[in-house]
């Protein structure tokens, strides 16, 4: 079981993650990711990435809009801390930054109810899911998104009992200062309790496990040489930048 | 040397084989069927290779929509999907087609990153038998294969041993074969790999770290058939052991 009571981080040089009140955490420059175990990701979660793709939805290769929720994993060498310096691949051009709510998992869930679901939520962050941009989501290769370093996460997990209404956050996105995408979670299609009853129906979020919501519509760009913030009030903003290949 | 994984008197061990069963650290001898065996090792990334047979490539050749196939289709897998030795599977309610798949997994030991075919062994610790069950009714074509059809609690079988790499001289030269009632429904051959274990690290560790602990199932030979509750499926590789599970129904 994992319990939060303010704000768990690892500031960069610790061995350890610490919880404090998140005042405290203020003017610590960089942090180590705060430790989660399994990262999962989902695809086309909110209704507007969904509705772009049009009419693809029903052609080959999909064939069918997805049913159940489109998951993918992220290996533990993806995960980096605020402050990180993440490589850019020496063939693309620039990485797709899918701004995510970061759910972390209190108490293993399995078969959990919908009504129940949020009661299994230690706290929440903010996670860079980084790609390399591909065009297809039939079988894209992991190398597109299980690079390491493609999971900046944090700055911290902030306990659930300071997110009264996960479904109603608003997610900014920032690339070198100037606003590149704007949504709130409420656009989601299925919202954290329901994604996490469809999820846990076939299997077992441990505790530290991370799902990721499902990132907004029109995911921005940024290249080599840029900075990525990301806020999501009331947890904070998370700050990386992106370097080239063999700069880190 | 075999090494389990295994809980015994209520605490968990690390055991080795010693004839017909097993030796504690403290030289208590176990029979096979005296312990639960859980996984040969505490898994890290767990990567999983599709269509990585000539065979299973052309079994599975009507609903490919892949025509050249120009690097390995990995995917990865979460902890929970893992069960030891002697272990139940579960088969859910409304599947119509579920099946086994008898594959090599390569245990890492050594970190690996940007490691060329030539010293791509070096980072292995040994091998183990999965059966890496997928629930085909689930298939969607939303990448492929997804979780719900690959990432089932205890759905993939581990075990029963890590068998240290150096008593494998050569991972490219095992029979392997797949059983359900004792009646052979699949054999292969780990030579007819389309990408063999060196060309897999390196291919993986040329954009991801490969850490001690990481698993890599090679993938399946082609005669993958429907298993049902009550069915008893061995997957065994040659020099690695006979790896037992049983299919059971959701809810029991």
């Amino acid at each position: 079981m994992l319990v939060i009571n303010d704000a768990l981080a690892c500031p960069a040089g610790r061995s350890a993650a610490e919880d404090r009140p998140l005042p405290q955490w203020q003017g610590v420059a960089a942090f180590a990711p705060p430790p989660i175990g399994t990262a999962y990701g989902t695809l086309l979660n909110h209704r507007d990435a969904l509705a772009a793709l049009g009419d693809a939805v029903n052609a080959a290769p999909y064939k069918a809009p997805p049913k159940a929720p489109v998951l993918y994993i992220k290996p533990q060498p993806c995960l980096a801390g605020h402050g990180a310096a993440v490589e850019v691949p020496a063939d693309a051009e620039a990485l797709e930054v899918g701004a995510h709510l970061g759910i972390v998992i209190g108490r293993e869930a399995c078969r959990v109810a919908e009504a129940e679901a949020l009661a299994h939520v230690a706290g929440y962050t903010i996670c860079s899911d980084l790609s390399v941009p591909h065009p297809s989501y039939y079988r894209p290769s992991l190398r597109y998104k299980a690079r390491d370093g493609f999971l900046p996460l944090g700055p911290w997990i902030l306990a659930a009992r300071h997110v009264p209404n996960p479904d109603a956050l608003e997610v900014v996105v920032q690339i070198d200062g100037k606003e590149a995408q704007r949504y709130t979670t409420a656009g989601m299609q299925r919202s954290v309790a329901r994604l996490i009853a469809e999820v846990t129906a076939f299997m077992t979020l441990a505790p530290g496990d991370l799902l990721m919501l499902g990132a907004g519509p029109a995911a921005p760009r940024a290249r080599a040489g840029q900075t990525v913030q990301i806020s999501i009030a009331p947890i904070g903003t998370l700050q990386h930048r992106l370097v080239a290949e063999g700069r880190a | 040397m075999k090494h389990a994984r295994i809980a015994w008197a209520g605490a968990i061990h690390h055991a080795v084989a010693d004839g017909d069963g097993l030796r504690l650290a403290d030289g208590t001898h176990l029979a096979e069927d005296e312990v639960v065996w859980l996984p040969p090792v505490q898994p890290g990334t767990i990567i999983a290779l599709g269509i990585n047979y000539a065979d299973h490539k052309k079994e599975l050749a009507k609903e490919l929509t892949l025509t050249a196939k120009d690097e390995p289709l990995a995917f990865l897998k979460g902890p929970n999907a893992l069960v030891g030795h002697r272990g139940r599977t579960r088969r859910p309610a409304d599947a119509a087609f579920m099946h086994y798949e008898c594959e090599l997994a390569v245990v890492i030991g050594k970190a690996a990153k940007r490691v060329k075919r030539a010293d791509a062994l070096q980072h292995v610790a040994g091998y183990t038998i999965a059966n890496d069950y997928a629930v085909r009714d689930y298939l969607e074509n939303w990448y492929r294969p997804n979780l719900r059809v690959k990432n089932r609690d205890a759905a993939t079988a581990l075990g029963p041993w890590l068998v240290d790499a150096a008593d494998v001289p050569d991972p490219h030269a095992l029979a392997l074969r797949t059983l359900v009632n004792g009646e052979q429904r699949q054999h292969g051959n780990t030579r007819d790999l389309i990408d063999d274990v060196p060309a897999l690290i390196e291919y993986l560790s040329s954009f991801m770290t490969l850490q001690p602990g990481d698993i890599i199932l090679t993938g399946t030979p082609e005669g993958v058939s429907n298993v049902v509750p009550g069915d008893e499926v061995v997957c065994e590789i040659e020099g690695l052991g006979r790896l037992v599970n049983t299919i059971v129904t959701e809810g029991s």
